[in-house]
């Protein structure tokens, strides 16, 4: 039997199967292997999809055999391909190093549940991916979003439930705009397949039905995404969930949820409103410019390492959002670009932290001083992936900054003030991985550090692995810098 | 006047998602927030179950081989199925959770704002 027609199908299948399956497994150490084993093997099919996607045109598969429109489709392109790698090889670095610090924060008990549920969210976002039907989209937004509040609650800390209750009514409600923009347009077309929709627009034209549509849907996956203003849902649910859940959900559900957000606004909208280039820019780029500013001087005055890296995702969220809102072929590639580097960055930063985590109960600035002479592996790793985060020349950051910095500057006038708010917020990146840094390594051991030793080995493994993807990328761009063109071309020829 | 009765099924979508939206941001109880997420929801199924219904339609069923029956669209209805399924499993988690804060903090609103006051748990 031949699989590889199937592999776009088996990315959601296979952990949406072995999920109820963790649930029946009693023994702990069983749990994470097979969790970790379903994740391999995601990653492995999320590789094969890049090569066949490098290989030729996009993967098209039909469930069931039903072909497209009326039956239900799966659609892999170069966007998708990016981001199921990110998604898979996080969660496969997050399990590979996670097993001791998922034991310690959530208990023996409840593994097998903690793994079935993160294995859903696997699904969930893989599921997004590949979908190329609208409302499955929802419904695998649903699926990994319930999976991550379950997850993000597991943790010992009482303050993760506020948090996580903010998040379910944010996520909730960002969700439901998305099906009422989406019901919007079924009802204006008949049809629930993107590109579809795309072609029957075309004869409905630029109605106000339509333009409402593009606001819910364009509101409610910003929601989703925790652009600014609308992340008030994030900072305390990345602080107060288990170190290990933070690196996985950190590097990958936001950007799938802006991976929604550009899927249905280039592949639907683009064409069939007039000047929606300009409506989409002019709402999304503001947000953007404040969202990086005002993350980057908020992660400057947080105290607590977690709540200031997420700060951080909050601007880097601006920069993917304000390459995609220049509309040029550069300005997309840039964004894409950065989805999957800030991913790298953020997620080996979180694994760094997670490894910090596990030796401290709190990760106060003023209590993780010094901490880096007692465990230098994982603070070296915490530093590389903060300067790749920073934009260092020979790291990943470099690569998608300096691309979204060129393409500003095609931009002329409005280019060179964008270009001030990139470097300031370079800047303010440097101060606030600084001080992270500099607390951690020259700082005064706060006392009672008898029993700050080294993070364990599996730990410092993923950590590094994540640290050397950086540093590779940061050195030979050309996988991502591919996929990202090919992407940029292909969402631009939307354009009308 | 016709206008507004023509289009009821949509200021009654417009104005339950508004009570439900309301009552999300407004209420400081947990639960009430569920209710209010709960309503905005069903509004939401009331849009498409209403853009769904073909007037002078029966239901999307074959009777007595009659094929040239005039029924309404199932498609919305189908999908409303599964948005059902979805809001429960929200209201579920959401409930669940509220039991964990009153486990946890002994209330069940103004969760959040004395712990500004009281630092790291």
């Amino acid at each position: 039997m031949n699989l590889v027609p199937h592999l776009p199908a088996l990315q959601v299948v296979l952990p949406l199967l072995v999920a109820p399956i963790l649930v029946l497994l009693r023994d702990a150490r069983l749990c994470w292997l097979a969790a970790l084993a379903t994740s391999v093997t995601g990653l492995c099919i999320a590789i094969a999809i890049t090569g066949q996607v490098l290989d030729g045109e996009t993967l098209r598969y039909a469930m069931g055999g039903w072909a497209e429109p009326h039956g239900i489709g799966l659609r892999v392109d170069e966007l998708s391909t990016v981001l199921l790698l990110v998604v898979n090889g996080a969660s496969t670095l997050a399990l590979l190093g996670g097993r001791a610090s998922l034991l310690e924060q959530v208990g023996e008990p409840r593994q097998n549940l903690l793994f079935a549920a993160w294995l859903l969210a696997v699904a969930g976002l893989s599921g997004i991916l590949v979908s190329a039907d609208a409302f499955n989209i929802f419904v695998f937004m649903e699926i990994s979003s319930l999976a991550s509040y379950i997850l993000i609650a597991g943790g010992p800390s009482r303050r993760a439930l506020p948090a996580v209750f903010k998040y379910l009514i944010a996520g909730t409600v960002g969700a439901t705009f998305y099906l009422i923009g989406v019901g919007m347009v079924f009802m204006m077309t008949g049809t629930l397949n993107i590109s579809d929709m795309e072609l029957r627009l075309a004869e409905v034209g630029d109605t106000n039905v339509i333009i409402v549509a593009a606001g819910f849907i364009t509101i409610g996956l910003a929601l989703k995404a925790a652009v600014f203003p609308l992340h008030a849902w994030m900072p305390n649910a990345y602080a107060f969930s288990p170190h290990i859940v933070t690196a996985f959900i950190a590097a990958c559900s936001t950007k799938v949820a802006l991976y929604v957000l550009l899927r249905m606004d280039f592949f639907v909208f683009q064409k069939n409103l007039v000047n929606h280039e300009w409506q989409f820019a002019f709402v999304l780029m503001p947000l953007a410019a404040f969202g990086i500013l005002f993350g980057s001087i908020a992660a400057v005055f947080e105290q607590n390492i977690k709540r200031a890296l997420a700060f951080s995702s909050l601007a880097q969220i601006g920069y993917i959002l304000l390459g995609a809102s220049l509309i040029t072929v550069a300005g997309f590639n840039a964004a894409v670009l950065h989805l999957f580097n800030h991913a790298l960055a953020k997620g080996a930063l979180f694994l760094a932290v997670a490894g910090i985590g596990m030796r401290f109960a709190h990760l106060r600035l003023d209590e993780v001083r010094g901490a880096g002479r007692r465990m230098p592996w994982t603070l070296t790793a915490f530093a590389v992936a903060g300067l790749s985060l920073v934009g260092i020349p020979g790291t990943a950051g470099f690569v998608s900054k300096w691309a979204l910095i060129l393409a500003v500057l095609d931009r002329g006038g409005l280019g060179v003030a964008l270009l001030v708010l990139i470097i300031v917020s370079s800047l303010l990146a440097v101060v606030y991985v600084g001080r992270i840094v500099e607390a951690l390594w020259f700082g005064e051991p706060a006392g009672k550090d008898q029993a700050v030793r080294e993070a364990p080995p599996m730990m410092l493994v993923a950590t590094w692995i994540a640290v050397a993807a950086n540093l590779w990328f940061g050195l030979d761009a050309s996988l991502p810098g591919e996929l990202a063109g090919r992407a940029a071309e292909d969402f631009l020829r939307h354009l009308p | 006047m016709n206008h507004i009765l023509n289009l009821f099924n949509y200021w009654v979508f417009v104005l339950l998602l508004m009570i439900g939206f309301y009552a999300v941001i407004a209420r400081d109880n947990l639960v009430k927030k569920l209710l209010g997420l709960s309503i905005f929801q069903a509004a939401v199924f009331l849009l498409f179950i209403s853009m769904g219904k073909v007037s002078g339609g029966t239901a999307p069923i074959v009777l007595d081989g009659d094929w040239d029956a005039i029924f309404s669209n199932p498609l919305p209805q189908v999908l409303i199925l599964t948005a059902i399924v979805v809001g429960i499993s929200t209201l579920a988690l959401g409930l669940a959770i509220v039991v964990r804060i009153k486990e946890a903090y002994g209330r069940i609103s103004d969760v959040d704002a004395p712990e500004r006051r009281s630092g790291p748990p």
